[in-house]
């Protein structure tokens, strides 16, 4: 086998002749963390960047992001990349009302994170208004590099979180904040 | 052989009175002032005029100067002829009290979204307008931000105010 492919390393457990014992969570968080469907919701030019990641130079898919679901019912983590205006809110809002449990959500750039430059009257200051983000991206816009970092960001969470993170009372009351469902 | 401005005016007062008021353009554009209870006259007979064939409402816009008492919101329309290669601008006043203004969807169809973005972004009521609501902001908004009592940043947002910058 080739050496330079690496391979992720197995969940701390108990092995034996035949057998590995462990933890329920840490192997579907395991498969879920590398098998990520991302949808771009890309409005401006933090989507161009985005492009650039999913591309062959910086290419996503070395995380195991390489299928990009167009469909929210299909996928896990949705990716905001773009001025929000607040006519595209509700729409916003809906495609992740449609995202099927377990769902993760990153904003991607000054715009989808704060509004940014765009301190005005249309645009929607900030994601975190309307929908739960998880993992905050810099930059206007923020390089590849920092993207992936934010892939990366998410796969450290959904690792570690429990398989049913929607019956905790913190996920109930986040999403009750939020008035979703 | 083209037409002068002066030939369009005393066409026009021959035709409709004194409708108008005319005023200072730098670039030789025929520009004036209208009173809102002529408009819809005036461009109605331009529109339907032979000898120029005033046929294109090239742009609407709106403009509000808070100091003009009494003529508080305006619009200004230019109005152009195909066939000759004039255009014309006129400029209409109302109070800010009672922004209302004839619709001039009946004349030209091209008014029809140009008096409903002015609408959206001034609060001028067109009226006889067939459906004047918002089409560039979002319906639930109130507030008509392109006058200039409207804050140009948004309003409800605490994390950029002067405090967490010293000043």
């Amino acid at each position: 086998m080739n050496s330079q492919i690496q391979m992720t390393e197995a969940p701390p457990g108990v092995e034996g002749q035949g057998f590995f014992a462990t933890r329920l969570d840490s192997v579907v968080g395991l498969a879920r963390k590398n098998s990520i469907w991302p949808l771009p919701f890309a409005t401006s030019c933090c989507g161009i960047e985005f492009m650039a990641t999913m591309a062959s130079h910086y290419d996503l898919a070395r995380f195991g992001s390489e299928r990009m679901s167009f469909t929210p019912r299909q996928a896990d983590l949705l990716m905001v990349m773009g001025t929000i205006a607040k006519k595209m809110g509700p729409v916003l809002r809906q495609v992740y009302e449609q995202m099927a449990e377990p769902r993760w959500v990153i904003a991607v750039g000054a715009c989808a994170s704060s509004g940014g430059i765009f301190d005005t009257y249309s645009v929607l200051q900030g994601i975190d208004l309307i929908i739960p983000v998880d993992v905050y991206v810099p930059g206007c816009p923020p390089r590849p590099e920092q993207i992936i970092d934010g892939v990366m960001r998410i796969q450290d969470l959904i690792g570690k979180e429990s398989i049913r993170r929607r019956n905790s009372e913190e996920y109930k009351k986040l999403m009750e904040e939020y008035m979703i469902k | 052989m083209s037409i002068t401005n002066e030939e369009i005016i005393s066409y026009i007062e021959t035709n409709l009175g004194s409708v108008f008021e005319v005023q200072q353009d730098n670039y030789g554009v025929l520009t004036a002032e209208v009173p809102v209870h002529q408009l819809y006259k005036l461009v109605n007979f331009l529109y339907k005029d032979l000898t120029y064939k005033f046929n294109n409402l090239v742009t609407l816009c709106g403009v509000h100067y808070p100091d003009n008492k009494g003529k508080e919101i305006g619009a200004v329309y230019h109005i152009q002829s195909m066939t000759h290669r004039i255009l014309i601008r006129f400029k209409v006043f109302a109070p800010i009290e009672k922004p209302e203004l004839p619709s001039l969807t009946g004349i030209y169809a091209a008014a029809n979204w140009m008096e409903r973005e002015t609408y959206d972004f001034y609060g001028i009521q067109f009226l006889g307008h067939p459906n004047l609501k918002r089409i560039l902001n979002m319906d639930e908004m109130t507030d008509f931000p392109m006058r200039k009592e409207f804050p140009l940043e948004d309003p409800y947002r605490q994390d950029k105010s002067d405090f967490h910058f010293g000043r």
